[in-house]
């Protein structure tokens, strides 16, 4: 199958970036700077990212459209107020995660932020549960833009005059020379900032604005350490179809009201497992000295016996140290609690520690 | 001190008496991109020709480190160990690896002189 591009291939090639593939697509894993440089500069001024690899599935219907994704998703989103995020996931009757996504309420549907390498599969069960009776438009005519660190506020500002208003974990429709833009405050970083969805024969303009006014772009290699400093989950590392809500941790996504009465696919398991707790579960670790644990690394108790896996792990540039997430046995889970990792046939020291390694920068609320 | 030699691997050496001192090329610390993680053989220990002789990690991923010539490890470097950023900023000189006691100069007959490296690191990086 032939690789796939943004519509922002031609800016990142000209802005000397180094390529992989991601999920079928041709994607920026740095620049000229480097990771560690990148992932500075997005902690310390702004940085621009694409992420118009993932889905963006419009889904439109009357009343009932809500009553029907309640069936789907472990969210209240008949109390949800129109324009307004959560962080939710698509499961399987197991519990099981298809996908970890964002789902937002806008006027006469939602819109729903998909990781690239699920969205078709996730369309397709989509469209499966819900039939015909809704318009779903995995929406391949927009690119997604997002702008991440302390200073992106004013710069987004500069350029979509009322970014400046929103609210974190709310967007709106915006008008920006002549094109309808749905901005978003949120990210993946850590960090302030916003995603920007937009018509791909804009975006390159748009970007090209955005690095005129200071932001620079950041691949996806920096993505990655910032998204691990903040504690936040990637799929197919710290999620996939073999884990559920309550082992990734992520309880405070599920909805309360939602957790009494269930009726959501894959409530069985997920109050049996809020009930009698999950056997495994997903925990920051923090490895002593400079060492480096990867994805897949074991992990030991004191008396070498495995309790567990490392699914992310790299060199965390803010903290200045190496840091990683994993799963293990739900005794070893506390904080503080030492193990063992075992890299390259040595068993080194490291702790069990809170997440996140880098304390947030969210805008709670400006109005 | 001899001409600079290179191997396949992208490592360097020089030789001074029997004594060879090695690191990695500027070549492969560009391939590598920031490095976080600096691993080297013991003193005293003896390593092998094209064997494994310590790793690095960048952002990205581990590599190991291979020593070209075989012999007795009689010096490593720690402040690179301690600070490994520093393999970026100056891998032909001050960011040495490791000193070697050669066993036999003849094993850096089979390496690549400058201009043989560049031309090797050009057409394996494209």
């Amino acid at each position: 199958m032939e690789i796939k591009k943004t519509s922002l291939n031609k800016l990142h090639q000209s802005n000397n970036a180094k390529f992989v593939e991601f999920a079928g697509y041709e994607m920026p894993i740095q620049y000229s700077k480097g990771i560690i440089e990148e992932h500075k500069f997005t902690r310390s001024n702004s940085g621009i990212f694409d992420v118009s690899h993932m889905g963006q599935l419009f889904i439109y219907g009357d009343g009932s459209l809500t009553e029907e994704l309640e069936k789907i998703f472990p969210l209240d989103l008949k109390n949800l107020k129109q324009n307004c995020s959560k962080y939710s996931f698509l499961m399987n009757e197991d519990a099981g995660i298809y996908d970890d996504l964002i789902i937002t309420k806008i006027e006469e549907g939602y819109l729903i932020i998909l990781n690239a390498a699920c969205k078709d599969k996730d369309f397709e069960i989509l469209s499966n549960l819900l039939g015909s009776k809704f318009k779903m438009n995995l929406d391949n005519n927009r690119s997604l833009i997002a702008i991440q660190g302390p200073k992106s506020v004013e710069i987004l500002n500069s350029i979509i005059n009322g970014v400046d208003q929103l609210n974190f974990m709310t967007g709106n429709w915006f008008d920006s020379n002549n094109q309808k833009l749905f901005v978003t405050r949120s990210g993946y970083t850590g960090e302030d900032g916003f995603e920007i969805s937009i018509f791909n024969e804009e975006a390159e303009k748009f970007v090209e604005n955005l690095i005129k006014k200071g932001a620079q772009l950041i691949g996806l290699g920096a993505r990655d350490t910032l998204r691990l400093e903040a504690g936040l989950c990637l799929y197919g590392h710290e999620l996939d179809i073999n884990k559920t809500p309550i082992e990734a941790n992520l309880r405070w996504a599920i909805s309360k009201s939602r957790l009494s009465n269930g009726g959501f696919i894959g409530s069985k398991k997920i109050m049996n497992q809020m009930q009698d707790g999950a056997s495994q579960i997903r925990v920051g670790i923090k490895p002593e000295g400079r060492l480096i644990a990867r994805e897949k690394t074991k992990i030991f108790n004191d008396t070498d016996t495995p309790i567990g896996e490392i699914t992310s792990g790299t060199f965390g540039p803010s903290v200045n140290g190496p840091i990683a997430m994993g799963y293990v046995n739900k005794e070893f889970s506390k904080v503080d609690t030492k193990i063992l990792l075992e890299v390259r046939g040595k068993k080194h020291p490291a702790s069990v520690c809170a997440l996140p390694f880098y304390k947030k920068n969210y805008v709670k609320g400006v109005n | 001190m001899s001409e600079v030699k290179f191997s396949k691997e992208h490592e360097w050496i020089t030789l001074d008496g029997d004594v060879a001192t090695i690191g990695i090329t500027k070549h492969a610390t560009e391939m590598l991109g920031d490095i976080v993680f600096a691993e080297l053989p013991e003193k005293g220990s003896n390593v092998e020709k094209d064997g494994t002789a310590g790793v690095v990690e960048s952002t990205k991923a581990a590599s190991d480190v291979y020593t070209p010539v075989s012999g007795e490890v009689v010096d490593t470097n720690q402040s690179i160990v301690d600070d490994p950023a520093k393999i970026n900023e100056d891998p032909e000189g001050g960011a040495w690896f490791f000193k070697l006691k050669i066993k036999d100069s003849s094993e850096l007959d089979t390496l690549m002189n400058k201009e043989e490296y560049d031309k090797f690191a050009k057409e394996t990086s494209s």
